[in-house]
């Protein structure tokens, strides 16, 4: 389809634009809204901010305690992704190189958990969480997501092994590699480009998933960006300027992430499930 | 291969004693696959299975105390107008959902997959809200949905003279559902633009040539060659979508919390509400397995599609 820039696509160039500037219209609402004071949103709701004011940021991130939800958010994400990585490749590993009918049994095992509703289990869970003194912990959250996250983990990591070529591992064997220091030096490196949409994929879900962390740490001062954001907009819901200036802040960080690395975050996604 | 290997080192001899060979090449040992293992059981399959067990039940989630009550809780559910309004919900949502949103996305992949100068910038502002949490999604359009005449969407509709149009998107309970479909999908129609991006990549471009020298037309090439091959990006697109959609929760929880009355409830809503709000964890797990049977109901057949299609391909 690539052809010469035509009068047609002139046209088709002025329609995707317009198309993206009507997508985008409740982003400048929001956006604005966060820059004016509350007599400009009375008066001029969707006119740009004259003069543009700061204050409802600052007032936002204290009042829902960001800086400590972003901390918390971090820890969480970094902590699950990288047991994920881990404990999923292994397995993946094992899973595609190991040819018996126990392993492939295993394997429909976790291709079962990516069909699951995590809501059947949900209560249960719960339960379990609290009789094991994690509910409020940043453990519960990490073993909570490794677990709920790894059937797609092993899913990806299994497909992407078994098109790569035995011979490798045979090799650093023969040299007296140990099974873990092969997987260590010479499988895991070759992994690189599904452990990256690993990565992305399960760091862009666990950073703004909301049920769990609402559920699992409400009130524990270890809150995440979504569950803090969630308690701020019910308690100032009137005050449209402050709620706007916390959703901005809180959608930022993981913008700006977004727009650095948007082209492994877009093949990501687009490649993810192809396996 | 085994001609190749001439003294067997330790660990082969191991694995060649006990007879275990992967396909070409050393099994690994079974602990890597144990850790996984172990935490998926304790996350997914104990609670799951616990789970379906108890919507066979009367346990009120306090305690161990619970008795077998049989079908009680799905004949409690067939008369329960709440759960019924919810179930027909979630299935309207996951349509709509899954034809616009898709719908949407196949015609902006179609749109950026040209010459077009701004194709790489609107990829992505399309894209963007992907990676944005659902909850300030939810929010944003919350401001936008407001009913007040010159606040968000209704401000919008009057400043270009459609003020007659304006409405109380959320709080009129035949619009509030279309309302929130309208966020999942503004939300999520980039992912599925991506995914078709991918699939329209794949088309290799001398078809088109070849089609255009013997004189076929834009809609014809469309027909005839780009959308069968896009056919693994749709089975892809609309499974993501339908599973989507029948688990939706954040967004009504943070929109309209199921109303107005139980005009937005939908599966997850209700066995939520039955489980924290009412402490009925047995009727509420009763609802979740309905839940679960729905979506593995989808599921297995999409995946049988799926296979098919490229066994046949």
């Amino acid at each position: 389809m690539r052809m010469a820039y035509r009068p047609r696509t002139f046209v088709l160039e002025l329609v995707m634009v317009a198309v993206a500037v009507a997508f985008l219209f409740p982003v400048y609402a929001l956006v604005t809204l966060a820059f004016k004071d509350p007599g400009q949103i009375a008066n001029a709701p969707l006119s740009p901010p004259n003069p543009p004011s700061v204050d409802s940021f600052g007032t936002a991130w204290q009042s829902a305690s960001l800086g400590s939800a972003l901390l918390n958010s971090t820890l969480i994400t970094v902590s699950s992704v990288l047991a994920l990585i881990v404990l999923g490749s292994l397995a993946a590993y094992f899973l595609a190189r190991r040819a018996s009918r126990l392993s492939y049994s295993l394997y429909i095992l976790f291709l079962v958990g990516i069909i699951l509703p995590f809501q059947l289990g949900m209560i249960p869970l719960y339960q379990l969480v609290n009789d094991l003194g994690l509910l409020g912990t940043y453990q519960g959250m990490i073993l909570f997501y490794t677990g709920i996250q790894l059937p797609f983990t092993v899913f990806l990591y299994t497909g992407f092994i078994r098109s790569l070529p035995a011979d490798y591992t045979h090799a650093a064997l023969i040299d007296g590699a140990s099974h873990l220091q092969a997987f260590r030096h010479v499988i895991f490196p070759l992994l690189r480009p599904i452990t990256g949409t690993v990565l992305i994929l399960n760091a862009v879900h666990i950073w703004n998933d909301f049920f769990t962390p609402l559920l699992y740490l409400g009130g524990s001062g270890r809150e995440t960006v979504p569950v803090r954001i969630f308690a701020f907009v019910n308690e100032y819901t009137s005050d449209y300027g402050l709620v706007a200036a916390g959703l901005v802040l809180a959608a930022l960080p993981i913008l700006v992430v977004f727009l650095v690395l948007q082209r492994y975050v877009i093949r990501g996604f687009s490649s993810g499930l192809k396996g | 291969m085994t001609a190749t290997v001439a003294p067997p080192p330790e660990s082969v001899r191991r694995n060649a004693v006990r007879g275990k060979k992967g396909r070409g090449g050393i099994a690994p040992p079974w602990f890597f696959a144990v850790p996984a293992l172990l935490v998926y059981a304790l996350v997914m399959l104990y609670p799951s299975i616990v789970g379906a067990g108890s919507a066979f039940t009367d346990w009120s989630g306090v305690g161990e105390q619970r008795s077998f009550v049989g079908l009680a809780n799905f004949k409690q559910l067939i008369h329960d107008d709440q759960a019924l309004g919810a179930l027909r919900n979630t299935l309207f949502l996951t349509v709509a959902i899954v034809v616009v949103q898709n719908g949407l996305g196949l015609l902006l992949a179609l749109g950026v997959h040209t010459t077009i100068k701004s194709r790489m910038l609107l990829r992505v502002i399309f894209f963007a809200p992907v990676v944005v949490s659902p909850v300030m999604v939810s929010f944003l359009w919350k401001y936008v949905y407001n009913p007040a005449p010159d606040a968000g969407l209704n401000a919008a509709l009057g400043a270009v003279g459609l003020g007659s149009l304006r409405q109380d998107w959320l709080g009129n309970p035949s619009l509030a559902i279309w309302s929130v479909a309208f966020t999942v999908i503004w939300q999520c129609a980039g992912y599925s633009m991506v995914i078709f991006l991918a699939g329209l990549e794949g088309v290799p471009p001398e078809l088109h040539e070849s089609a255009m020298v013997d004189g076929a037309g834009t809609v014809a090439r469309f027909r005839h060659i780009t959308w069968p091959l896009l056919a693994p990006a749709v089975t892809i697109n609309v499974m993501l979508s339908t599973v989507g959609g029948l688990t939706l929760f954040t967004q009504i929880i943070a929109m309209t919390n199921g109303g107005p009355g139980y005009a937005t409830d939908t599966l997850s809503t209700v066995l939520y509400k039955q489980a924290f709000v009412f402490g009925k964890f047995g009727y509420s797990t009763a609802v979740a397995l309905v839940l679960a049977v729905f979506v593995a109901a989808v599921s297995f057949i999409q995946i049988g599609y799926l296979r098919s299609r490229e066994t046949a391909a």
